[in-house]
Order: structure tokens, then C-alpha cells, then sequence
């Protein structure tokens, strides 16, 4: 059988045959710290608030049922303080629904009524334990209106069939460390916003908004907004609000319905690891490259200065939705971009603090490490116990339990490639196999690797179907 | 002193290296003589690649002081007098797919292990492709992609290549995050590697083969 999975076997490492499912239970810890137990009661008001479901009217008893079972199939998963009756199954998706659907990535990032039927008619049909939103396609027409030039989006740079790319740049000078962490959001306003939009370009001219101080610093300080080019600036940004607004209420009614017939948003809220949010849009790779052996402690200075920005991101999200997970998309930390030493120095440091700054207002932070992970095993484990979920990809689940088993929950990673051009089989084989590696004493939750594009319908099924009879746990 | 100048770039010290090329510049000495030592440099700094000592920023780094000094001795320097490589190499990441740094690594590893590398940039089209290839008659064609979409973009290129008739006595290798050996088989290339040391690997074994 194994011989089935040749090509994705390198990701598990126990035998089928040979290993037969652990079912051990997890004992209570006796003596539970002071610390953890205070952040445990923030996480568990969260989870409650979640769980309370404000303003959801069920469609029926059963959809409420159903809504409640996931959630504390969930949890229980990132809590590692009971076994869940199965493990949860989720996916991470980018166009997947529209092409499922036979529509383009551009046709839904332009027709929210075509993304929100595409999306629904996906979550009814796959029926995951939770499903992700319909927000990643983003409303083309504010690309549009704003003239977004970070990105290539369908129709603009890319094909109508194809997803959006980043384009990456130094929108970030790399002398502009100062005047960025002087103050990020007066250089947001000012610099970074008129190079990523067009449409904002006039925005430069724009003064600091701590210049409007007393009377007599008032009407010179509200001068620059008569400018017209500034107001033809300021008519765009309005225009894409209003567009937004009409997008943003699709995502809201789409969640409403999606937990009305029981299925919960997995995704709480959204930030990013510090290292990322530089490496990624305002310095890029090669940028941030250079700046740890040119100017490291200007690095690490702007990483400690966006910290706290990016702790309120996700807890910003948290708090509006209701639900405590926060999505952490991994970019720069992954093995081959980093040694181990300039891990611990340059990405872990304000990453963790990060974390811990969500874990402190109940937040349960999902980072998803994007490419292979496994040289940070051992550093990443050190957080407080069954407060953080982990996403993981092309990493060796079994080492990933293994070390991180006792302190987090894993999430992940039928490989894409299996499921693009995988066979059906296989894809059953390799989720029973991974579910017989890293599932005993619960703590796992089953995900696909990367971001699921044209995968197989039928792969992506079985995926979902395999874990929902084969992973079951038997109480004991 | 040429010993010197490679340890400076190898140890990242790119002020110094400079300084010590202007000097040497001054001095009067052959301008082929600096670039042997950059391609020396950069051969060290792949092999600490290889073994794992240097990562992606040191690659971006010495990449950058190595074109900095190219761009000094570059006009001292007479036109190409055809060198010697191991192989020729095309490559590129297929169309669709913008993403550059996985196909720079790999450029920058075979280049500095004696091949010589044709780079057709990112979102490179079937046609461009073709082209190049008719061009400059290479014997491996390496085709790099990221993204999920890039397995249809790498077996269309792949087909028409056979279509063209142009795959006898060449070989295709294929890269990017996502690929394994069951892409390899789905686009029908000759080898897949999972990072450019193993690209380096498969094209000095096809070339010696």
C-alpha cells in the first residue's frame, strides 16, 4: 500500500501496518501554573463568545447542533485538554470554489454574486468542519478605481483563469528605516500608500496629521486637502469605500448564512508575523536580504516597532468576529530562507511576541508555515501549552508531532501536489496514513498543504470524507 | 593578494571589496584577473550553500557585491572570448507564474558551477521558449514555477517542445515549492530537483552522462 503514496511518503514516517492507532488519553496536568490557567480563562471567554453564536438564527435544531459540535471539535483539537470525538477536517482555498464551480478567478473577483453562490454551493457540497470565508478573491473593482499597482490580478497582469501575484518591490527605500519607525502610519499615508496606488499618488503632499494642534496650526494644516489633485485622490479613496462597503456586507451576509446552516468561519481575524510584513510588501525579499547584513539593528528596530501594530491587527479581527483563531500566513521564516541563527535573531523574536501578545487577549494565533518548517521545531515550541494552532505544509508531520505535540495542536498537510494530479486512492490512503501518524491523543486537525487552486473535486472530497469515517476516535 | 578579494566577498565585506578592486584597478593589473577571483568568490559561496553554512541571504548578497564589482572592470573588460562552461542551460519560469527568487537561486548555483545559463525572466511564454531554444541549442531546459498553476504551464511547454521536435538529445528538468516527483511525471520532464543544489546535481550528471 505504502508504495501507493511513493512520491508524499517522506512526510510521515510511521508504518500503517505496522503502527497500530494510539489512542492514549491526555492526562489533566495536576498542577497547572498560575499564568496558564489566567490565560486559559481569556481564551475559554472567547471560544464561549463563539460558541454563543450572537445573532445567528439557525435554520434548524440541527444546524444549531451541528454548529456547536464543530466548534468544540475544534477546540477541543487546540486546547490538547480533551480528544475531540473525531478529528476536524478544514481547508485552506484560493480559487478552488470558482473553478469547482466552472467560473473564472476574475469572474468572482467582480461579481459577488457569482463568488457568493460559488462559494456557497462549495461548502454545501464538501461539507468541512468549518470553511474559511469568501474573502480571498478581494473586489477587483477597488483594484481597479485605486490603480493598485503591488499586485497583478486577473485581467490586470495576470490571465482571467489565473490568480493574483504580488509584485515585489522596494516599496520600502532602503534608507526610509528611520522615517518608518518614527511614525509607520504617517509614512503608511504619506509614502507607501501613493507608490502601491496610483490613485493615492497625491497623498505625498499630504502634512502630518499631528500638525493639527491649536487655532492658529489649523487652516494651514487642512490647506493640502483643497489641492485638487489631492481631493481627485481623497473622490477614489471614496468611491473604493463605498465599493467595499457593498463587498464587505457579501462577506458578513455569506458568514451569517454559511452559521446559520451550521458551519462557523474558521478564520477569527488575520494578521502577520513582523519578519513578513516587511520581508513581504514594504522591503521585499531581496530588500530584507540585504538589510540583515547592512543594516541589521535598523531591522530589528522597525521589527519591535510593528509588533504591538500587528498584535492589534489580530485582535482588531477577533473582536468583531467573534472568534478567537487568527490566521498567520508564514512566508520568510520557512527552511531554505533563513539559517538557524538569523531565525532566532531576525524572524522568532518579535513573531513570538507577536503570538504571546494575542495569547494574551484570549486570540488562539493559526500561523501557516508556507514551504517546510523543519528546522524550527524546537524553537517555535516554546509558547504556552494548547494556545496556538499550527498550520504546517511540506514539513515531516511525524518530527512535528513529536516535538510539538505536547505544547500545540498540528494542523495539515495532504500535500497539493497529491491533490492535483494524486489518484482518489492515494489521497485516501495518505489521510488514513497521516491520521494513524500524528492524530493519537488528539491535538491534530486534518488540512490540506498549500492553498488549494485546481485540485481535483474528487481528491479534495475524499480528503474530507476519509477524515470524517476514519478519524474517529474511540473513547476509551 | 587576489586571495584576498575572494575572502572579502565570500565573508560578505562588500566596502572593502570594492575598495580593494579600485585599487587593484589602479595598480594596473588585468581586469580578467578580478573577475576570476569574483567566479572563484562565487563558487566558494556555493559550496557553503550546498552544505548549508550559507542561505538565502548571502546568496542575495554576494550576488550584489559581485555585480557591483562586474559593473567597475565591465568597460576595462575587451568583448566575451567565448569560455569555457559545461553545458548550456535554458531557463525560466513558465507563463502565469511571476515568481523569480527560486529561479535566481538556481541560475546563480549552476552558473557558478561552470554552466552556462540563457535566464528568459519569469511568466516566459511557450513561444519564448521555443525560440531560445532553436537559438542557442542548449542541452538542458530548466522550467521554474511556484505557483500550482505553473504544472499545466510546464507540460504545455513540455509537449510543444516534442511537438517542435526538439527534445532529442536534450534533457528538461523541472523546480519551484510545489513540485515533487509526481509533478515530474504529470508534465512528463526528465528530473525534478527539490532546490538548485539538486539541479546543479542532475544537470552535471546529464552533462557527464
Amino acid at each position: 500500500m505504502w508504495n501507493k503514496i511513493k512520491f508524499w511518503k517522506k512526510y510521515i514516517k510511521s508504518d500503517k501496518e505496522s503502527e497500530p492507532k494510539v489512542k492514549k488519553k491526555v492526562t489533566e496536568p495536576v498542577e497547572q501554573d498560575i499564568e496558564l490557567s489566567r490565560l486559559d480563562e481569556k481564551q475559554e471567554k472567547m471560544f464561549e463568545r463563539w460558541l454563543s453564536a450572537e445573532n445567528i438564527n439557525f435554520i434548524s435544531p440541527e444546524a444549531e447542533r451541528l454548529y456547536k459540535e464543530r466548534i468544540i471539535r475544534i477546540k477541543n483539537a487546540i486546547q490538547l485538554k480533551k480528544i475531540p470525538d473525531r478529528v476536524p477536517v478544514v481547508l485552506s482555498i484560493g480559487f478552488f470554489p470558482a473553478y469547482y464551480s466552472g467560473l473564472t478567478p476574475k469572474e468572482v473577483m467582480y461579481d459577488y454574486d457569482k463568488l457568493y453562490a460559488s462559494w456557497k454551493r462549495f461548502v454545501l457540497d464538501f461539507q468541512p468542519d468549518a470553511h474559511i470565508g469568501c474573502f480571498v478573491p478581494g473586489p477587483g473593482k477597488i483594484f481597479d478605481i485605486l490603480d493598485y499597482r503591488l499586485y497583478a490580478w486577473p485581467g490586470h497582469g495576470t490571465s482571467p483563469e489565473h490568480s493574483y501575484q504580488c509584485i515585489e518591490k522596494e516599496y520600502m527605500k532602503k534608507d526610509e528605516y528611520d522615517a518608518f519607525i518614527e511614525d509607520p502610519s504617517g509614512f503608511f499615508r504619506t509614502v507607501y500608500l501613493p507608490r502601491i496606488f496610483g490613485a493615492l499618488e497625491p497623498l505625498k503632499n499630504l502634512s502630518p496629521l499631528t500638525n493639527i494642534l491649536e487655532i492658529v496650526f489649523t487652516g494651514g494644516s487642512i490647506l493640502p486637502y483643497g489641492l485638487p489633485d489631492v481631493q481627485e485622490a481623497y473622490k477614489k479613496l471614496l468611491q473604493a469605500g463605498s465599493e467595499a462597503l457593498k463587498w464587505g456586507g457579501v462577506l458578513g451576509a455569506f458568514d451569517k448564512e454559511m452559521a446559520e446552516l451550521g458551519y462557523p468561519n474558521f478564520f477569527g481575524g488575520a494578521t502577520k508575523a513582523p519578519f513578513d510584513t516587511i520581508g513581504d510588501t514594504l522591503r521585499g525579499t531581496r530588500g530584507i536580504m540585504m538589510d540583515i547584513h547592512r543594516q541589521p539593528e535598523k531591522l530589528l528596530e522597525a521589527l519591535d516597532k510593528i509588533t504591538p501594530l500587528m498584535v492589534k491587527l489580530g485582535v482588531g479581527g477577533a473582536k468583531m468576529s467573534g472568534n478567537p483563531l487568527i490566521f498567520i500566513p508564514l512566508h520568510k521564516g520557512a527552511d531554505a530562507f533563513l539559517s538557524d541563527k538569523q531565525y532566532r535573531k531576525f524572524y522568532w523574536p518579535s513573531f513570538k511576541n507577536t503570538l504571546l501578545g494575542l495569547i494574551e487577549e484570549g486570540c488562539v494565533p493559526f500561523p501557516y508555515a508556507e514551504g517546510s518548517y523543519n528546522t524550527r521545531l524546537n524553537v517555535i515550541k516554546d509558547l504556552p501549552k494548547g494556545k496556538v494552532l499550527w498550520g504546517l505544509d511540506l514539513t515531516d508531520m511525524t518530527a512535528a508531532k513529536e516535538v510539538l505535540g505536547d505544547y500545540a495542536c498540528i494542523a495539515g498537510n495532504v500535500p497539493i501536489t497529491l491533490l492535483n494530479v494524486g489518484a482518489s486512492e492515494q489521497v485516501k490512503f495518505y489521510t488514513q496514513a497521516l491520521i494513524d501518524s500524528v492524530s493519537h491523543g488528539g491535538g491534530f486537525i486534518m488540512m490540506n498543504g498549500t492553498v488549494i487552486e485546481e485540485a481535483k473535486p474528487e481528491n479534495v472530497k475524499t480528503m474530507i470524507n476519509t477524515t470524517k469515517e476514519y478519524g474517529v476516535y474511540k473513547q476509551d | 593578494m587576489s586571495n584576498d578579494l575572494i575572502n572579502l566577498i565570500v565573508e560578505l565585506d562588500e566596502d572593502e571589496a570594492i575598495e580593494l578592486v579600485h585599487h587593484r584597478i589602479k595598480e594596473g593589473e588585468d581586469p580578467l584577473n578580478i573577475l576570476g577571483d569574483v567566479k572563484e568568490a562565487m563558487s566558494v559561496v556555493g559550496e557553503k550553500y550546498q552544505k548549508n553554512e550559507y542561505f538565502l541571504s548571502e546568496l542575495i548578497m554576494t550576488g550584489e557585491i559581485s555585480k557591483d564589482i562586474t559593473d567597475i572592470i565591465q568597460p576595462l573588460l575587451k568583448p566575451d572570448t567565448n569560455s569555457k562552461n559545461l553545458g548550456k542551460i535554458v531557463l525560466g519560469t513558465v507563463f502565469g507564474d511571476i515568481h523569480d527568487i527560486g529561479k535566481d537561486i538556481v541560475k546563480f548555483m549552476l552558473d557558478t558551477n561552470g554552466f552556462k545559463v540563457f535566464d528568459l525572466g519569469v511568466d516566459v511564454s511557450k513561444e519564448k521558449f521555443i525560440e531560445k531554444i532553436k537559438e542557442v541549442n542548449p542541452d538542458i531546459i530548466a522550467l521554474s514555477g511556484f505557483l500550482t498553476l505553473a504544472y499545466d504551464a510546464m507540460k504545455e511547454i513540455i509537449t510543444e517542445i516534442d511537438k517542435a521536435g526538439l527534445r532529442e538529445n536534450r534533457k528538461i528538468m523541472i523546480g519551484g515549492g510545489q513540485i515533487d516527483d509526481s509533478i515530474q511525471i504529470y508534465v512528463g520532464a526528465d528530473a525534478f530537483g527539490k532546490d538548485a543544489v539538486e539541479a546543479v546535481k542532475i544537470a552535471k550528471n546529464w552533462v557527464s552522462g
